[in-house]
């Protein structure tokens, strides 16, 4: 079979888009799970209200894309940190289950919501004017604002990972992971840091969704149907580790994008293979803890 | 069955009242879920002493350490601290009332690093010790402060343990089980350093199952069993009470 490589490189680069939501998702999930023992099932949904709140800020209030690249995590950030402090913070302690019930019905309410108002079709959401128009790089033609989206979420994903991995804030969360009750007991405010942390994990989510804004439209259920494929992504890399989860983000993604050259009727389908030959192999995923 | 050990606390006599301590705690009652581990204890610490609670495995012990920390379940009955009420607040500001705590685990992070593990407590008060303090009392932290914290050996964990509550500036500090499953060397080092913290003004609430070490540190006894305090004298007391001594731990 010969090789079409500006086919295939095209299909690459769709992988590492994809890749890059995927990458900026799971690594949320993670820093959520890690801290708060809890599926957020309700990552979707805050994707979504990411990209509702940069179509808002564009619409309303003639806010556009730079500034909301920043607001909109934050807006939706603080969104999260509110159910955190009224409803998630209840079910510490308690079995995952309670957790994924509730963030799922808060995801159907959220999504039930701007469904209600917006229906299901997509808003236009423009390329900002300075990432318009490609590049030809020879063997692919490249449109700047996807290259974008690529660098970007790698400099977000890395600089979380520094953030966790590197800094001093961070060691208290890798510490609070794993013993809350003595890092509480050094004198450290647990409780406000995971509050922080589910804010942090949810407005990742919403950078992702502002990214994504310009590319796939804004829509109410735009994040249901990304947010299954992700939780296959978690499910291979395991909830364990940071770097795994951006690896395996964007890892997933590059597979994707080969399987729709070689063989696309899997295209849809091969990260869920994966994910039951991973599951049958290492059931913790490919970089989790086995606890 | 905790009825069963109710002479004791008459015998306190001995013990001058806690006008001056530090901690005084009255009728503290703790429960692990639905088990009832303390029973109403009743003692004191004051400011620079040395103060070990012996007992047997499961007494409650640690469940005391825990409970004035305020990291237990349910507690009831008064801690004071420092003229603080401590009985309700929550562990974090406990200890930022100087108050800390070496749990018998260690409590080492396996995620941290030893220089991660070492600085992860806030400075609570002025006047904590140094890093080059910490390494001159404990020269083999300084060399592995790159190792993965659980890599330590359990000697160094244990140093470890103490050395990061140092730094906090904590005057007050709880230690549970410091030589648990270490060498003899170690506990020696150990005790110097008790030794040599006490000198420099700490208190110290010491659990110990070993009342050889506890010996060679501590001011004052008490004996706790069945979340009681069913006995306590002070170290010149020590010979005297070496026979009851025995019939209570069982040694």
């Amino acid at each position: 079979m010969s090789i079409n490589l500006q086919a295939l490189m095209a299909q690459l680069l769709v992988g590492l888009i994809n890749g890059s939501f995927y990458a900026l998702l799971s690594l949320g999930l993670a820093v959520i799970f890690g801290m708060l023992n809890i599926i957020n099932f309700a990552h979707g949904a805050v994707y979504m209200m990411g990209a509702f709140c940069a179509y808002f800020l564009l619409n309303v209030m003639g806010i556009g894309y730079w500034p909301a690249l920043i607001i909109a995590p934050i807006v939706v950030g603080i969104f999260g940190m509110i159910l955190e402090r009224t409803m998630l913070q209840w079910l510490a302690g308690l079995d995952h289950l309670y957790g994924l019930l509730l963030t799922f019905g808060m995801a159907l309410i959220i999504q039930g919501v701007f469904q209600n108002y917006f229906g299901s079709s997509g808003l236009p959401y423009a390329i900002p004017a300075e990432l318009q128009g490609g590049m030809n790089l020879g063997f692919m033609f490249l449109p700047i604002y996807r290259g974008w989206v690529v660098i970007c979420s790698l400099i977000v994903c890395l600089a979380t990972w520094f953030l966790i991995e590197r800094t001093r804030l961070g060691a208290n969360l890798r510490a609070a992971t794993e013993n809350p009750t003595l890092v509480r007991a050094f004198g450290i405010n647990v409780p406000r840091m995971i509050t922080l942390t589910y804010g942090l994990g949810v407005g990742l989510a919403a950078l992702a969704g502002v990214l994504s804004a310009p590319i796939n439209q804004v829509r109410p259920l735009m994040g249901a149907d990304l947010i299954i494929v992700v939780f296959a992504v978690v499910v291979i890399g395991g909830m364990g580790s940071i770097m795994g989860s951006i690896i395996t983000g964007f890892a997933l993604g590059i597979v994707e994008g080969l399987t729709k050259y070689f063989y696309p009727e899997a295209s849809n389908t091969v990260v869920f293979v994966l994910m039951v030959l991973v599951l049958l192999v290492k059931p913790s995923g490919l970089t989790g803890r086995t606890t | 069955m905790a009825e069963t050990m109710t002479a004791g606390p008459a015998s306190m006599a001995a013990v001058p009242a806690p006008g001056d301590a530090l901690l005084t705690i009255e009728n503290l009652q703790a429960w692990y879920g639905e088990s009832h581990i303390l029973h109403g204890m009743d003692f004191h610490v004051r400011p620079g002493e040395v103060v070990t609670l012996l007992g047997r495995n499961g007494a409650g012990k640690t469940t005391t350490l825990k409970s004035i920390m305020g990291i237990i379940g349910k507690r009831t009955g008064s801690i004071r601290f420092d003229n603080h009420d401590i009985s309700r607040t929550s562990s974090d500001k406990i200890a930022r009332l100087g108050v800390a705590f070496c749990p018998e685990e260690r409590g080492i992070f396996a995620s941290l690093d030893v220089r991660e593990n070492l600085m992860l407590p806030p400075q609570v008060r002025p006047g904590g010790l140094s890093l080059e303090q910490i390494f001159e009392l404990f020269p083999n932290l300084k060399e592995r402060l790159r190792s993965q914290g659980t890599k330590l050996s359990g000697g160094e964990q244990q140093m470890l343990a103490i050395a990061r509550i140092l730094r906090t500036g904590a005057r007050f500090l709880m230690l549970d089980e410091p030589t648990e499953g270490l060498a003899p060397v170690i506990i020696q080092q150990i005790g110097h350093t008790i030794a040599r913290l006490k000198n420099e003004g700490f208190t110290i609430l010491l659990v110990e199952q070993n009342f050889r070490f506890a010996a060679t540190v501590a001011d004052r006894y008490y004996i706790v069993e069945h979340g009681k305090i069913i006995d306590g004298f002070a170290n010149s007391e020590l010979e005297a009470n070496m026979d009851k001594l025995h019939t209570y731990l069982g040694v």
